[in-house]
């Protein structure tokens, strides 16, 4: 184990934000139980009563959730020179088996909160708690992926072991050991400009239409996140070469250091954005009988779906910007 | 714009509530803030030594190859410079002798080293600053070394280094090689360590694999190796302090926990009054999340000036000794002022989420009471 303060502060909050949530989705399981809307009783009131304190409980343990992602990947990145042949987080991660899982189901957790909070706000829209049942269930769910990722990160970090100097040798182990792939295999670059370009015509399409006609919001949801994969994966391929001018360096990681101007964070906080509209979009769309929600939901829908173009937009614009404006070219 | 202005409100609203409870909250802010202050200055510190440490590793040699005698670092003879300069790649091989000399007068150790660029002549010497002032000598003064014969050694001090070197150089003694020799009766075939400077810093783990085939015994110890021992050491003392602290934090969120439990007879009052003048409950928890924001962005900002006066003006006096190592001659620096976004994140993981963790379930508490039973008790 590194005992460096970050990983402490990484550790200690992925422990209290799992506690908060699981606390938070106990009481989820007693209204899940136990509601009933039409009754006075004194346990439904108590029951209406924590539904604050559990929105209050998600509300900060997502927004802790989605700062510590960047603090992970910083973290990594920081660890590097701790490990032979690391040249940055995507080193750090692949040090032992459990570093690319936990950042994915991190970057999964952190897009299922979104869609949670969004289905949350949308709840509290309605007079008559419409998807108290549905969101709750999430709820659970998202408590137990919660309380994997913690227990990956636990397992990551604790299985951490840097290449010291020993009493018994120097450089020698350093080079009996395999040296890290600080590389990810990367996909070819000409044909996931197509993709990518692909993508992002099919999302303004879906998006357009959806606008005009009102419907075919399940096709923007599935755009969306269409466009979050394919543009991560463009992302490794072929638009990180051009933030490091350098035909062969695919890192995602490095565009988010100050070299690059921090620029990695826009964009990834703008693929982030668009997928959790995106899917809240979606998510709005299957509770579009519910009852008070009728009237609102349109509304919403049509709110988070521009929400969601503007942050893809923006990364498309960003890209393209860097794209047209360096000399590098592949 | 409607939602905004509402804000706005509530966020004076909750100030100015803040500000009703002077006493309480002012308790409850310094202790904060003090928790803040140390945490804050124990990041800053430990990065701004592993900063240091790096600076001044990036000039210490590509690789240094020791040799091993039963475990033990052992001289190196000469006859294996050639061999390691055959290697292709090893641009230059510099033989480095060096040794401790405990001075008994003074009561401190000296390292002493061979610099026939420093001291061109025997009888000449060049010291660090800490030893001039140690010694309480200075330039043209004369100064006497007990060699291992036991006889004396009379050395004239040509200079002492400059300040820049301080924190390298500060307990060094730079003698000619001849009076060197005649100090630790140091073979002449031999040295402490070989320097050896590699030209492209990619080939430096062949290089140092095919040392070790060529000069059996050896251990060559790449410029890498160090700095990232450094960095875990610097790492490991620096969470080693925080798990100390870890206390602290505990008893504060505790603190904070049961402040924020204990409402008083008044404090139930205006909650009760806002119910009943129409605020919501959700209006009640916004409240007293701008009161936690308010109180908790003034102890962090606080926290982290008086860290950065604490680490960068006055040199971290509460955890130096435990930080930096010791020695009788510690060299005196100055750190250079560095703070990221990645520390102060760090330091909010680590101060204000568990605080803010430990707030909740009190403002909800308070938040949820009925307007009548709020008011009556």
């Amino acid at each position: 184990m590194i005992q460096h303060p970050a990983v402490i502060a990484l550790l200690s909050s992925a422990t209290i934000i799992s506690l908060m949530v699981f606390y938070a989705a106990y009481y989820g399981y007693k209204i899940i139980t136990g509601w009933d809307l039409q009754s006075g009783s004194e346990q439904q009131l108590m029951l209406e009563r924590r539904t604050y304190l559990i929105s209050t409980v998600i509300g900060y343990a997502m927004a802790f959730q989605l700062i510590s992602l960047f603090l992970l990947i910083y973290t990594a990145d920081t660890l590097h020179p701790l490990f032979t042949g690391a040249m940055c987080a995507a080193g750090s991660l692949g040090a032992n088996s459990f570093g690319y899982p936990l950042l994915l189901l991190k970057v999964a957790n952190a897009v299922f909160a979104g869609i949670w909070l969004l289905i949350n706000r949308l709840d509290s829209k309605g007079y008559d708690y419409p998807l108290i049942r549905s969101k709750y269930r999430l709820l659970i769910i998202l408590t137990l992926l919660l309380v994997v990722e913690t227990w990956l990160q636990y397992r990551y970090f604790l299985n951490l072991k840097a290449d010291l100097i020993t009493s018994c040798c120097g450089s020698l182990f350093s080079s009996s050991s395999r040296g890290i792939a600080g590389e990810l295999a990367a996909l070819p670059a000409k044909p996931m400009m197509v993709l990518f370009s692909g993508a992002s015509l099919a999302l303004l399409a879906s998006y357009s239409y959806s606008i005009v006609k009102a419907r075919g919001w399940y096709l923007f949801a599935a755009a969306s996140l269409f466009f979050f994969i394919t543009a991560s994966a463009a992302l490794i391929s072929f638009i990180a070469l051009y933030f490091y001018e350098l035909p062969s360096h695919h890192c995602p990681f490095c565009i988010l250091q100050g070299e690059y101007n921090h620029i990695g964070y826009l964009l990834y906080a703008c693929l982030l954005g668009g997928v959790v509209a995106g899917g809240g979009v979606g998510a709005a769309e299957k509770f579009r009988k519910c009852g008070s929600l009728q009237e609102i939901i349109p509304g919403f829908q049509r709110r988070a779906a521009t929400v969601g173009m503007l942050f893809n937009g923006t990364f498309i614009v960003v890209v393209l910007a860097r794209i047209f404006t360096t000399s590098f070219r592949l | 714009m409607q939602s905004i202005n509402r804000h706005y409100n509530i966020l004076d609203f909750a100030i100015a509530s803040l500000l009703r409870r002077k006493g309480k909250n002012l308790a409850l802010l310094t202790i904060y803030t003090l928790i803040v202050a140390l945490i804050a200055s124990l990041i800053f510190f430990v990065q701004a030594l592993k900063r240091e440490a790096a600076a001044l590793l990036q000039d210490a040699p590509d690789i240094v190859v020791q040799r091993l005698m039963a475990g033990r670092q052992d001289l190196i003879g000469l006859e294996n410079i050639d061999r390691i300069a055959a290697i292709r790649g090893v641009s230059e091989v510099t033989p480095r002798r060096w040794g401790y000399y405990y001075d008994p007068v003074f009561g401190a150790n000296y390292t002493v080293m061979a610099d026939a660029k420093l001291a061109p002549q025997a009888g000449m010497a060049t010291v660090g600053l800490g030893v001039a002032k140690n010694q309480r000598i200075g330039p043209g003064d004369i100064f006497t070394l007990t060699a291992a014969d036991n006889s004396l050694i009379l050395l004239n001090l040509e200079k002492a280094l400059p300040f820049e070197s301080e924190l390298l150089a500060a307990d060094m003694i730079l003698l000619n090689p001849a009076d060197f020799g005649k100090l630790f009766a140091f073979p002449a075939n031999a040295a402490t360590d070989l320097a050896v400077t590699v030209a492209n810093p990619r080939e430096m783990v062949t290089i140092a694999n095919k040392i070790v085939e060529t000069v059996p015994g050896s251990r060559p110890i790449m410029k890498s190796e160090i700095i990232r021992t450094y960095d875990a050491i610097f790492d490991w003392r620096g969470g080693m302090m925080l798990l100390v602290l870890a206390a602290a934090l505990l008893s504060f969120v505790i603190f904070a926990w049961d402040k924020a439990t204990g409402l008083s007879a008044e404090e139930r009052r205006e909650t009760g009054i806002l119910k009943s003048i129409g605020w919501e409950t959700g209006d009640i928890l916004l409240l007293k999340f701008w009161e936690g924001t308010a109180i908790s962005l003034t102890a962090f900002l606080t926290g982290v000036i008086m860290a950065y006066i604490h680490v960068f003006f006055f040199s971290a006096p509460l955890f130096a000794a435990a930080l930096k190592g010791w020695a009788v001659l510690y060299p005196a620096f100055h750190l250079k002022p560095f703070i990221d976004p990645y520390q102060l994140s760090t330091l909010f993981f680590l101060t204000v989420l568990p605080y803010t963790a430990a707030t909740i379930l009190p403002s909800w508490l308070a938040a949820s009471a009925d307007a009548d039973s709020a008011m009556r008790s």
